[in-house]
């Protein structure tokens, strides 16, 4: 995949004594965007088009990417406390934060420690709750190419994204991020009982979007979030996978920036 | 020289077709257990123990058992119940387990006690060997493979503290915490039984073996990488301030003996290649790559010789990519057309490459022989009884082996000075004082 050519620029800030990564850019309200369980991919076109409207900070998350691993982290919790002293440090609050997959865990898990460092919250294919319909699907059974397959409605769009199986790079990505998601999440696999109580706390307005078609995450993750969220509002892009970002960049970047108002 | 036997003890279906070399496409945690038949499950156990305790009779030092899960190619997830009857029926040989998957176990105290009592039960016999188990055992019992190398120190840790600590103590550890350790079970052993570690990939395992002089078993890996690796442990060794001996190497290898060179390539075809053990090497099961490269299972950049050596990765059948290539649903005739070009090793190709021994003893023994000069292992574990062979092709090569085949590698074993971990102490490199039955006579209480 290649990253947009465009204005943005990276940072690094210490939380916990570890040095986290963070790519900015844009102008307007800020918003906080957090990557999948496979890791960063740098600045995306759907970042680009957020930033028209939008300052947006996209961090690797603590033990992913650039940004140092924080050896003790058992619990995707762990990583939403170092993302909120990142945001309070970067004087980025209050903040829309944006998660998709495992970020989206993290956003939802970050939002009912702290709802008032937000201006809303949008979940993207979350993980975090169990669904009562599907099940949210094991990797460990998938080689990492075939994996990331599975986040795409059309097969077609993953080899425009990262060649046929993807390249050696991308590949170790997936490694190296499958290992530390593997650290943070396990039994049970991406979700966390204690998660939907607490969600009803979180008072500020959420967007949820799923992509029809999402092989990864269920749609029944979205309806479980709408029922716990007291102020949230389920879209479903059709024609799109797990990785709405990658296959329907223009239609999420509408989404979210008709909801934070930019 | 300590000479074993093992077999895998696999599930043998010849009727279900799901186990046949030409039966439907095999993969690794892909099979429903619905095909499974207790009935039949019922047969092997016993044929497998009735082997074990007639390997015994014929002289062997050491019955090994092992252990793997949710998988037909051994039936020995629960090795610790053979292992616990052989204790108590078989008299003189040491029960060698390598070994039981600490990583897995949630309760190392609980695997502590069931050691101590097999222990006691076979009155000092045990081996106990530990091993990290591979990808299969960690999927199979949901243990989260990134830890996998931290639990295994910390179990190890911890059940030869519950072992040779008096309790009561308290255990707050990283991955296992207990508030109450007094097991009401000790080991026979003073201070505790052997302990051998098994293995094939890790380095970070041989360092520690090393770093312990725990004696490293490699199993049934090619003869040159499984040099290098033992040159690998000595070097480690050095490292710890001492030399290492052959009392710190181990090899299992596949042996196949019977009456005939005919009979014996016959045995050895349905040994490897036939129904029943489709991951073994030369065979059609397809082992998902995924397992074998768990998240953080193994260390990327620490991995010996042989497990950068295509049969060491290959050693449960064939990897997907081989398939693709065509292997995994060949015919047993496309097999043997395909096998002298074939590396991942038909049948044919792993006699030529020492990775199986079949003959009669004459033909047999000049190749242990080969084996032993190139290793120089102190201890041996002959393989056999495995894939498709019947119960009566394991007797009589147990038979064989008995009459010719110990008795000749004995005499190898002194010639070319390869003591093993019982004749030469792997901690204090001295050599072991012959115990006199009247001398534990002495030292044992009364009415013992």
């Amino acid at each position: 995949m290649t990253t947009t050519q465009a204005t943005y620029s990276e940072c690094t800030v210490s939380v916990a004594g570890l040095s986290m990564h963070v790519v900015q850019g844009g102008n307007g309200p800020s918003a906080v965007w957090l990557h999948h369980s496979t890791g960063p991919l740098g600045w995306l076109p759907l970042h680009e088009r957020l930033a028209e409207r939008l300052h947006v900070s996209a961090p690797d998350l603590p033990g992913y990417g650039r940004s140092e691993r924080p050896v003790w982290a058992r619990h995707p919790r762990d990583i939403a406390v170092l993302l909120g002293r990142a945001i309070a440090k970067l004087e980025l609050e209050p903040t829309l934060l944006i998660g998709h997959g495992f970020g989206g865990w993290v956003a939802a898990e970050l939002a009912t420690m702290n709802p008032s460092a937000l201006r809303g919250l949008v979940l993207v294919g979350a993980a975090g709750l169990q669904p009562e319909e599907g099940e949210i699907i094991d990797p460990i059974f998938f080689t990492f190419g075939d994996y990331v397959k599975q986040g795409f409605h059309d097969e077609a769009a993953f080899e425009d994204a990262f060649g046929s199986d993807g390249s050696e790079s991308h590949r170790e990505l997936w490694d190296f991020s499958r290992e530390m998601t593997s650290r943070l999440t396990w039994k049970p696999w991406m979700f966390n009982r204690q998660l939907a109580p607490l969600l009803r706390e979180v008072d500020v307005p959420a967007l949820l979007v799923w992509g029809a078609e999402d092989r990864v995450v269920p749609l029944d993750c979205g309806r479980r979030y709408e029922a716990a969220l007291p102020d949230a509002r389920l879209v479903v892009v059709e024609g799109a996978g797990h990785l709405v970002e990658l296959e329907a960049p223009d239609r999420l970047a509408s989404l979210i920036t008709e909801f934070a108002g930019a | 020289m300590f000479i074993g036997y093992f077999t895998e003890r696999p599930y043998q279906d010849q009727d279900s077709g799901w186990f046949g070399a030409v039966g439907q496409p095999i993969t690794d945690l892909a099979m429903s257990n619905a095909d499974y038949d207790p009935k039949l499950g019922a047969d092997l156990y016993n044929r497998y123990l009735d082997e074990k305790i007639y390997a015994e009779e014929m002289g062997f030092d050491g019955l090994m058992l092992n252990e793997h899960h949710s998988t037909p190619f051994c039936m020995g997830g629960v090795m610790n119940v053979e292992a616990a009857i052989l204790a108590r029926i078989t008299k003189r040989a040491k029960i060698v387990l390598l070994g039981n998957v600490l990583p897995i176990w949630d309760d190392p105290l609980w695997l502590a006690e069931e050691l101590a009592e097999i222990d006691m039960i076979s009155r000092g016999r045990l081996v106990t060997g530990w091993v990290r188990g591979t990808g299969r055992e960690s999927v199979a019992h949901n243990a989260q493979s990134p830890y996998n190398w931290e639990r295994f120190q910390e179990a190890h840790d911890f059940i030869v503290k519950a072992w040779t600590t008096p309790g009561p103590w308290r255990w707050e550890g990283e991955h296992y915490q207990f508030r109450y350790v007094n097991p009401w079970a000790r080991p026979y052993q003073d201070p505790h039984p052997p302990i051998w570690i098994p293995g094939i990939l890790s380095r970070n395992t041989v360092d520690w073996a090393a770093k312990h002089r725990y004696p490293y078993i490699m199993l049934a890996t090619d003869l040159e990488p499984t040099k290098k690796s033992f040159d690998y442990y000595d070097e480690q060794a050095r490292e710890h301030g001492y030399e290492a001996g052959s009392q710190h190497h181990g090899y299992l290898f596949k042996v196949h003996v019977d009456e005939t060179d005919e009979l014996a390539d016959e045995v050895g075809r349905k040994y490897v290649q036939g129904p029943s053990n489709p991951f073994l090497e030369g065979n059609q099961g397809e082992v998902l790559s995924t397992l074998q490269n768990l998240p953080g299972l193994t260390s990327r950049t620490k991995v010996l010789p042989t497990g950068a050596s295509l049969a060491a990765l290959q050693s449960r059948g064939r990897s997907g990519d081989h398939a693709k290539l065509g292997g995994g649903t060949a015919t047993q005739a496309e097999l043997d057309k395909k096998e002298l070009g074939d590396p991942f090793g038909s049948y044919k190709s792993q006699k030529e490459r020492y990775t199986i021994i079949t003959g009669t003893p004459k033909t047999v023994i000049p190749k242990v022989r080969h084996v032993l000069e190139t290793l120089r292992p102190g201890s041996i574990f002959f393989w056999d009884g495995d894939g498709a062979m019947t119960h009566e092709d394991s007797m009589r090569s147990l038979r064989l082996m008995g009459e010719e085949v110990i008795p000749a590698v004995r005499e190898m074993g002194k010639e070319l000075d390869l003591p093993g971990p019982f004749e030469m102490d792997p901690y204090t490199l001295a050599p072991v004082e012959e115990k006199t039955e009247a001398a534990e006579a002495v030292a044992a209480p009364a009415g013992d």
